[in-house]
């Protein structure tokens, strides 16, 4: 296998070797703490721009199967692995991680000391990095890794919506959900289809007549890679279509940009919340969930109007927003992934209240 | 919710001995408990019958009751100290089994008891398996098909429903007593009987088999909001089939994907609820179909558990002291984490490393017992290894086992059948492991074996890349050092110097590898484990190694000192010696210095991360123990509490350069060698029972008409726990050497001059080269003859002169200044005729430390370890921390014989008992018929009493049966021993012989419940089979059994004695307080 290097822009470097892939790429570097479901993150479009470091050291293991994709190929730029499993065990399993990697032309290197890679990122923040298994240069790589461009103010959710208006299908539909695609995962597809949506999928950058020219029962709002302030348009459809009181809902990128119709801000967190272990409270019932995260930027809860909107769910860990409900137009989003695939389902109620909101 | 207020004391159940399937993982969990609770200022009342426990030290409880864990010795605790609230969940089955009973009982609810953390329904829900199998219905969770059966009618029905294999299930049984999986009907009906007497309400379950299906626990914590967590996920490596218990097991789980994770996890939480657990912690089993993904659950214990424990260590969650204070009132979000600080303990652990459990068996000591494994539980210890690989967790956990093996080395394929390999690959037996590694170097696919084993490709690929790595380092050329890159691979994969030495040509060269690797600069470094894959800073000082980059360990420039522990847990060596690193861990903190721990045991209070300043949770070997010796660079290190483990190393440690503290290894090795330490006896005019060796039968008989008969012959390297033999005549001698020699080939048969009815006596001792403190002097019930970790004994000596104790006192004295110890010593001693002769000398922690101090209130480990650091007796006074009141303490062993069915529950040399209690009260007959209770042997008032003796016994046996009729026994014996005590004019019921195949014979009566107690002692050095029967019946069906003349008076004194009395209960903290 070929050696590799990784090379941050803050002159750090990491040894590796590429189990799938060759060449050089870059991307803002960020660690994730699951345990399973790397195939669910790989093929998430909120990755498009990022390398995941997986902390969990063994990956790979179960291959990579026919129904667990969240995406239609792999968006990550890269993955950055311990050790990859040489072989797949699993009854579902179709292939092996490296030969899935191969296939979707994305680097993954192993081999690499993930845990210094991570304590590095946590002590420093998400990072801009390169890596190569061309160069061997650390220097010049450092130098490629500074003026790659980042991810703040970028946009990136237009490079991974559809492009096409299209239709999920629903054995029994009852309820029209239009969905905006910031970079969806379909499991978000799936769990509407099941509650009997019909399902439209638009383009981001759909302006909102012609979103409410279907007439929806309901708004969706997916996740998505990238900077929410990069597309004030896109918030600015989902302010006109919210306040029109179509039911909406709205999940990571789409709680960030609900938050910010909504007259909220966003910031960038250090290095994020990548894992399946995050405890949030439902500030209206007390109880915890437990849920699956990515992402590295973050509403503002103290930026919006306490009159107006509603801090439904906090993170316990670092008290940042989590969910949010306005307190007269029927719309809310959360911050984590109530859709799982990966991680725990404990927010799968939050889907049912959005039916609920259409009900009404 | 905060904490409540309306409950101030609250009573725990501890789990008491030590016994295969229930160790030192419930001291761990109660310890944390009591802690846990103490610091919300509630008032701890505890009872726990093993002495051998942390929690049961003065301190951890507030009132701390060293009693039989019955439901009476709980009722009258309950009357005495009136608590507000029942703990009935940190207490193993032990504990949850005797709540249940006192609330059913109606004790609860006359006192006024709630029980917090499980209600009675929630238990019951958790363990019928009826009730269980309605609440998943329920839930919508599928269940194995099942039926309950109470008669081998009903079971041979349910047989024609499920076909066979069927697995048969006892209810209310810890680490599945009495069950096991039939293949035909016979079968059946066989385990079906026992099973139905092993369980609490005469019940089994019969159920379809999973075989060869993936086996996955899950560690979930629930509050009293519904806040839910999984804590960890443990996946078996050795599918359904094998005990849990018995497996190998890994966190987290390796071969499911998030999909089927998160519906188990699903299902984890659905089933907390429908069961009714209201806060705590549970552990919840499913076996999964590999080939279509088709989930069943297994079952869900309601409590802390085995696997909880290691969940904890592997994970840093303390899951039994978050447990506890969720009992109280507090919600999950309200706890912190411990390890961050900063975030809260309603998280769910992740990790960045693979934990590796591996258990330890003891199968040499039961010759003739079925080596397989199965739903059973058969392991008496276990070892963990954490690492960034699955090949290097295994590897340190296989070398941490003590079983010869530094890893999946060439020594493993050793113990392989290579005769019948695919046959091997198809059993479950202990070196199952080794096995496939084997069948992979023959040649055989991952597939193939896949097939036979059921073991998931994944971890068979594991082992072949160890092979791989093995082969290349083999045919590296030898006569250049090994290539850096392969020896860094070998090193990453877990390959240990010993292993990697042994490739190279010669293992004992593993010293040189060290030196080359070093050398390279390969060093291991040490990661911190953080429950949460690092994302957040961690403050918990444990750590593993591994061959990686980043090294977090951050080596302090404190005082510090290092504590090697005692590995996994077997027969000889278990929890004792925990208990005396956690005393030396204790002392060194109180006296300001660093207490780094290194041990390899789940199940231990030494490897809470709580319990020292560091702890390395590594293999005790010379290579990892050196290892973190360099890289702490501490004052020194302690080898003589953790037992053999540690002392073994000792040698090898002070060659490579370490300090050992205490006792010298010069000390040690003069008082373990049999010529030097016969030399210093004659030098101190002790005697020593005479003994000499012979490699021949004509030799032996030489020797033995030296020495003068009776003697005693035992081949020196004992393989099978083959029965030492006592020789009376040159025709024994004949038979026993050439057995002997068989037994051992090449070794010389040891013979010693046998004490006859002689009495043993164990001393505890300290000493500091100037002055020596006698810990306590110990009596043994039993003669000489049986080892004295499976003997009962009393402290103070319930029959000796006070000038002979004088005299023993002062022996010991002299031997420990003329050794120069400096820490603990343990002596056996022998009184015959007066006469005082020195069995054995250990310069080190005996089992027998915490028995001795708890009887004594003198810590002894803490003393020793204070002498260690160089501190005087004179200053530190045990004299004067000497509790002066007066009263028994009698330790009787418990045994694993219920586990193996057949066995001969004779007592011999080879010791045998997993575990043992404390009985303790003002009179020796009490504290003797306590400590009995609390062995488990449910001692009768009245009844039949089966007695049976061979010739040379009848005499004292008629004398017993004599005493029996007089207390209202009513007697029954076979013809032999039944002419004897009819020529007596005693009545006694004569029995037929088995082999008579009529009735009534003994077998039909215990069968039937009418034999209230068995007197029996071995016919001759091999038993005969019925005999053995009788025996193993008798173990098997819990009736007690009694089998030395000693051991059968004082049971009929204790049984006479309280059964004219009322006996009481007192806590610890009244002894020790009482003015004498």
């Amino acid at each position: 296998m070929k050696k590799a290097l990784i090379a941050l822009e803050d002159g750090t470097c990491f040894e590796g070797r590429a189990f799938a892939g060759s060449g050089e790429v870059f991307g803002e570097l960020v660690f994730n703490t699951s345990m399973t479901g790397y195939q669910e993150i790989l093929t998430d479009p909120s990755y498009h721009g990022q390398i995941i470091t997986f902390t969990y050291p063994l990956i790979g293991n179960y291959g990579i199967n026919d129904e667990d994709m969240e995406g239609r190929r792999v968006y990550a730029a890269g993955a950055i692995i311990n050790e990859a499993s040489p072989i797949a065990s699993n009854w579902r399993s179709r292939t092996t991680l490296a030969q899935y990697l191969e296939e979707n032309g994305v680097l993954g290197l192993d081999g690499v000391d993930t845990r210094a890679v991570t304590l590095h990122i946590r002590a420093l923040g998400a990072m801009k990095c390169v890596l190569s298994t061309e160069d061997s240069d650390r220097d010049r790589l450092v130098r490629k890794a500074k003026e790659s461009p980042g991810l703040l103010g970028r946009d990136l959710a237009t490079e991974v919506s559809t492009q096409e208006i299209y239709e999920w299908p629903c054995d029994n539909p009852r309820y029209h959900v239009a969905v905006l695609d910031c970079g969806i995962k379909l499991n978000q597809l799936r769990l509407l289809s099941k509650r009997n949506c019909r399902i439209t999928v638009y383009p981001n950058r759909t302006p909102a007549h012609r979103i409410l020219e279907s007439r929806p029962d309901g708004f969706f709002i997916s996740n998505g890679p990238g900077d929410p302030q990069g597309a004030p348009e896109v918030v600015e459809t989902i302010r006109e279509i919210v306040h029109k009181n179509v039911p909406t809902f709205g999940i990571c990128f789409g709680h960030q940009l609900l938050g910010l119709a909504l007259g909220g801000s966003t910031f960038k967190l250090k290095f994020g919340h990548r894992g399946a272990n995050q405890p949030v409270k439902n500030l209206r019932t007390g109880l915890v969930e437990i849920t699956p995260q990515n992402h590295g930027f973050c509403v503002d809860k103290d930026s919006l109007d306490p009159e107006q909107v509603e801090t439904t769910h906090i993170n316990l860990n670092d008290g940042t927003s989590e969910g949010l409900r306005h307190r007269k137009l029927p719309a809310f989003s959360t911050q984590y992934h109530p859709e799982a695939a990966s991680g725990p389902n404990d927010g799968g109620y939050l889907f049912d209240e959005f039916i609920g909101l259409m009900i009404d | 919710m905060p904490k409540r207020t309306d409950i101030k004391k609250i009573m725990l159940i501890g789990s008491g001995p030590i016994v295969i399937g229930q160790a030192s993982e419930f001291d761990y969990s109660g310890t944390q408990a009591c802690k846990a609770l103490r610091e919300e200022g509630y008032e701890i009342v505890l009872i726990n019958s093993n002495p051998a426990t942390i929690m049961t030290d003065p301190e951890t409880a507030h009132r701390t009751y060293i009693e039989p864990i019955t439901p009476e010795a709980v009722e009258k605790i309950i009357a005495k100290e009136r608590p507000d609230a029942l703990l009935p969940t940190l207490g193993g089955q032990t504990g949850l089994n005797v709540s249940v009973a006192v609330s059913e009982a109606g004790v609860l609810d006359r006192y006024g008891v709630e029980l917090i953390g499980a209600r009675v329904d929630a238990i019951q829900r958790a363990e019928d398996r009826e009730l269980f199998k309605e609440a998943m219905a329920q839930a919508g969770l599928e269940c194995l098909k099942s039926f309950r059966v109470r008669s081998l009618d009903e079971a041979e029905k349910v047989a024609q429903e499920i076909g066979f294999p069927i697995i048969v299930r006892p209810s209310y049984t810890l680490g599945g007593t009495g069950g096991g999986t039939a293949y035909d009907l016979d079968g059946l009906l066989n385990i079906a009987a026992g099973g139905m007497k092993a369980s609490r309400n005469h019940e089994v379950l019969l159920e379809e088999s999973v075989w060869g299906w993936k086996e996955i626990e899950f560690e979930v914590m629930r509050d009293r909001n519904d806040n839910a967590v999984i804590v960890c996920a443990i996946e078996n490596m050795d599918p359904m089939g094998v005990h849990t218990g018995d497996s190998v097991t890994v966190a987290p789980t390796q071969t499911l994907t998030d999909r089927e994770y998160q519906a188990m996890r699903d299902a984890s939480i659905k089933i907390l609820r429908a069961i009714g657990v209201e806060t705590g912690g549970s552990n919840v089993q499913f076996a999964q179909n590999p080939k279509n993904g088709r989930l069943v659950v297994i079952e869900m214990n309601p409590r802390v558990s085995r696997s909880s424990a290691l969940a904890s260590k592997a994970t840093g969650f303390p899951i039994a002291k978050i447990a506890a204070k969720l009992a109280v009132g507090y919600t999950l979000d309200e706890l912190p984490n411990d390890i961050t600080r900063e975030t809260p303990a309603c998280f769910e652990p992740t990790i960045d490393y693979c934990v590796v459990k591996v258990p330890r068996f003891a199968f040499e000591k039961f010759p003739g017992v079925d080596p397989r494994l199965g739903i059973s539980m058969k392991s008496v210890g276990e070892t963990m290894a954490l690492g960034r690989n699955f090949r290097e967790a295994l590897q340190k956990a296989f070398r941490g086992l003590e079983i010869g093996v530094a890893g999946m080395d060439l020594r493993a394929e050793e113990l392989v059948n290579k005769e019948e390999i695919e046959l091997e690959l198809t059993k479950t037996e202990t070196d199952r492991h080794f096995n496939v590694k084997y069948a992979l170097k023959q040649g055989y696919s991952i597939e193939r074996i896949h097939e036979l084993t059921h073991i998931d490709p994944w971890f068979i690929d594991q082992i072949a890349q160890i092979v791989d790595i093995e082969r290349r380092v083999l045919d590296a050329p030898r006569n250049r050092p090994l290539d850096l890159g392969l020896l860094r691979e070998a090193k990453i994969s877990g390959f240990s110097d010993r292993q990697i030495a042994a490739l190279r040509g010669d293992e004992s060269k593993e010293l040189d590898i060290r030196r080359e690797r070093i050398e390279a600069g390969l060093k291991p470094v040490y990661r911190q484990v953080d429950t949460c894959a690092g994302e957040f800073e961690a403050h918990t000082p444990y750590f593993y190694s591994s061959y990686a980059e980043l090294d977090e360990s951050r080596p302090t420039d404190n005082k510090k000192v290092m504590i090697l522990g005692s590995g996994p847990n077997r027969i000889g060596q278990g929890i004792e010696f925990d208990y005396c690193c956690v005393h030396t861990v204790m002392a060194l903190r109180e006296r300001g210095y660093e207490a780094i721990m290194v041990n390899s045991n789940p199940e231990t209070v030494s490897t809470d991360y709580d319990t020292s300043d560091k702890l390395y949770f590594e293999p005790l070997t010379v290579e990892d123990v050196l290892n973190i010796y360099e890289n702490e660079k501490p004052m020194g290190v302690i080898v003589q509490m953790g037992g053999q483990t540690p002392l073994n190393l000792a040698v090898p440690l002070m060659k490579a350069g370490v300090n050992i503290l205490g006792t010298s290894p010069e000390s040690i090795d003069r008082a373990e060698d049999r010529k030097h330490c016969r030399a210093m006896l004659e030098k101190l005019g002790l005697k020593q029972p005479e003994s000499d060796t012979a490699l021949s039968v004509d030799e032996a008989l030489l020797v033995a008409r030296r020495i003068t008969y009776p003697v005693m012959i035992r081949p020196s390297y004992v393989l099978g726990g083959r029965a030492m033999m006592v020789a009376y005549n040159d025709n024994d001698t004949r038979a026993f050497v050439h057995a002997a020699l068989n037994v051992s080939p090449g070794f010389p048969v040891l013979i010693d001059d046998y004490l006859e009815g002689a009495i043993e006596i164990d001393v505890d001792t300290v000493a500091d080269g100037e002055r020596v403190y006698i810990g306590g002097v110990m009596q043994h019930i039993e003669e000489a003859g049986v080892h004295s970790g499976d003997s009962a004994c009393c402290t103070p000596p319930h029959s000796l002169s006070t000038e002979l104790i004088k005299e023993i006192e002062q022996s010991v004295e002299r031997i420990a200044l003329e050794l120069d110890v400096r820490g603990l010593m343990n002596v056996q001693m022998a009184v015959k005729d007066g006469e005082l002769y020195v069995i054995e000398i250990n310069p080190r922690a005996s089992r027998t430390v915490p028995f001795i101090s708890k009887a004594t209130g003198v810590p002894l480990a803490k003393v020793a370890a204070r002498i260690s650091l160089g501190e005087k007796l004179a200053d530190i006074n045990p004299w004067a921390m000497k509790q002066p009141g007066q009263w028994f303490a009698v330790k009787e062993a418990v045994f694993p014989f219920n586990r193996f069915a057949g066995v001969d529950p004779i007592l011999g040399p080879e010791m045998k008992s997993t575990g043992e209690v404390m009985g303790i009260d003002r009179n020796f007959e009490t504290a003797y018929w306590k400590s009995q209770i609390s062995a488990g042997q449910d001692l009768p008032t009245a009844g039949l009493v089966f007695v049976s003796a061979k010739d040379s016994d009848k005499p004292w046996m008629v004398d017993i049966g004599r005493i029996l009729v007089e207390m209202g026994f009513e007697l029954a014996s076979t013809e032999g021993t039944g002419a004897e005590l009819d020529k007596a004019g005693l009545p006694v019921q004569v029995l037929k012989k088995l082999a008579e195949k009529e009735s009534p014979n003994v077998l039909d009566l215990i069968r039937q419940g009418r034999i209230a107690m068995i007197i029996n002692t071995p016919s001759g050095p091999v038993a005969r089979v019925d005999e053995i029967k009788i025996r193993s019946e008798a173990i098997l069906r819990g009736i007690p059994i009694v089998t030395t003349e000693a051991g059968a008076r004082s049971t009929l004194d204790a049984i006479r004695y309280v059964r004219d009395r009322d006996w009481d209960v007192q806590a610890l903290q009244d002894y020790y307080t009482a003015a004498p």
